[in-house]
């Protein structure tokens, strides 16, 4: 699904596409040396640009080390905080991987972390599916401006934004065309 | 989305997939250790219910509480509506409680209509008269999509009292929407006489681009029927509602128009036989084929939780 966005005032690329692969390879290795070798850890991609992102984080770990680690995705919609501002929204899919997440160490993957919301809904949401041994968090940008005591164990990319401006993270699996973050408004 | 579910004509494709498409993640839910949702924590749901149900309420009630909303049950017996008070004064009580939505089960054939001029919430139908009950429709048709993949294209018959099914009306709209072909079977005595022509092609305007035409026929003969059909969807003989005789006999109804073994032989390997409930076993159906494994008649109960569940959501889960 893509969201319509306004492509207003002045753009800059942030990630380009073989920027953006590099920073996964990171991740990826990353989630490697701090889990000591992904052992019982759980991939679950927020959607809708997680969900791509978890599944580049596990074939890439895949390729370094020949593991394979389980990917699922987790819908916050029904968990979010501000559903009662907008229209109602379309929910997402929810798939959690055979086996559960009890007792197993779980890496929630978003793309932008901004306000720290959704993680804080993702974090509800996680507690009525199972009861992980641990939660992590990986993101691609970290854009700042956190609302709540959140932060994450993997950073792509801390990127410092201005309130006003839109960091948009499109990937190939989601968005028409490239790979790419683009850093959107503010004073043009 | 829209405001109230009043008819199933309210839902336009892209809507009625939306549902569906929401109830299947409503349906996951099932299976989880924690069976409830924060969504809708702080919005009361009212079951305003003048007419006897057993699964309906049960499964608004169940929906709703789910998604932790705050639930009222009323049912006209045992209330003030005994006592003499109208529809309208019930609503402005309701009204007045702070209702975010009713949900309504009324004998009168367009009592939601009515309410939903009095009270600010949503309205959503849960069966009026002889009219229409549209989350029937719904639960009926995510269950043949869960269970055939698809409804577009689907061949569905429609058998029995369509004349005083507010199931039927409600499935031929929203099934013809979503690009089903629906033939109603049963005895000319209870097939409207003017559904023929109401449904004829030009009279109805499509509704999401898919043209109407020849997506509804009637049959008398239900053996014809049968060996062409993916769906069998079985309507209850409403004795409440027959102060004439439709039929000569009880007998010769089930021998003419009651799904028996030799019959259910007769249909494609992978049709499936559905009922809405109460079944009058052995009457429009025999026992054992509502306790075949084409029956869907449990799984239509537990999905109409899960379709509520997505009615419910999308009416209440956004801004009001």
């Amino acid at each position: 699904m893509a969201y319509p966005r306004a492509d207003t005032g002045s753009t800059k690329i942030i990630l380009s596409g073989s920027d953006l692969q590099r920073v996964v390879d990171r991740i990826a290795h990353q989630i490697l040396e701090k889990t000591s070798g992904a052992r019982d850890t759980v991939l679950l991609g927020i959607p809708t640009r997680g969900v791509p992102l978890a599944r580049r984080l596990a074939a890439r770990i895949h390729a370094f080390e020949g593991i394979d680690i389980p990917v699922g995705a987790l819908d916050i919609t029904l968990y979010r905080d501000d559903l009662r501002l907008h229209a109602t929204r379309a929910l997402g899919k929810t798939d959690i991987p055979g086996g559960g997440l009890d007792g197993r160490r779980v890496i929630l993957v978003d793309d932008v972390l901004f306000s720290g919301r959704t993680v804080r809904a993702a974090l509800d949401a996680l507690s009525d599916v199972g009861r992980p041994s641990s939660v992590q968090l990986a993101v691609l940008v970290d854009r700042g401006h956190r609302e709540l005591p959140i932060r994450a164990d993997y950073v792509g990319k801390n990127i410092p934004t201005a309130l006003a401006e839109k960091v948009r993270v499109s990937l190939a699996e989601t968005d028409d065309g490239a790979d790419e973050v683009k850093l959107y408004g503010g004073a043009a | 989305m829209i405001k109230h579910l009043r008819s199933a004509a309210d839902l336009d494709a892209g809507t009625a997939t939306l549902i569906l498409d929401t109830a299947a993640e409503m349906a996951a839910l099932a299976g989880r250790e924690v069976k409830k949702l924060p969504t809708l924590r702080g919005r009361t749901v009212v079951n305003l219910f003048y007419e006897d149900s057993t699964r309906t309420r049960i499964s608004f009630e169940a929906a709703a509480k789910r998604l932790s909303a705050d639930v009222i049950n009323f049912s006209a017996k045992g209330s003030s509506v005994s006592k003499g008070e109208s529809l309208k004064d019930t609503a402005l009580t309701l009204q007045a409680m702070g209702a975010d939505a009713v949900v309504i089960r009324h004998p009168a054939s367009g009592a939601p209509h009515r309410l939903a001029s009095w009270v600010d919430g949503s309205v959503v139908n849960a069966g009026d008269g002889t009219h229409e009950h549209p989350t029937q429709a719904l639960l009926d048709a995510y269950t043949m999509r869960s269970r055939l993949g698809r409804i577009d294209g689907l061949n569905v018959a429609i058998v029995g009292d369509v004349l005083h099914s507010r199931v039927a009306r409600s499935n031929v709209l929203l099934l013809t929407t979503l690009g089903a072909k629906v033939t109603l079977v049963g005895p000319p005595t209870l097939i409207p006489v003017d559904i023929a022509a109401a449904l004829s092609p030009g009279t109805e305007p499509s509704r999401g681009g898919k043209p109407k035409e020849n997506r509804t026929g009637v049959s008398y003969d239900l053996d014809s029927v049968l060996a062409g059909t993916d769906v069998v969807m079985m309507l209850r003989v409403q004795t409440e509602r027959m102060q004439d005789s439709y039929f000569p006999s009880a007998r010769e109804y089930s021998r003419r128009y009651g799904l028996d073994v030799p019959r259910m032989r007769k249909l494609p390997e992978h049709a499936i036989v559905m009922h809405p409930g109460p079944m009058n076993r052995g009457m429009e159906i025999a026992p054992e084929v509502a306790d075949s494994s084409r029956s869907t008649i449990v799984e239509q109960v537990a999905n109409g939780v899960s379709a509520r569940m997505a009615v419910l959501y999308l009416l209440l889960g956004g801004k009001a």
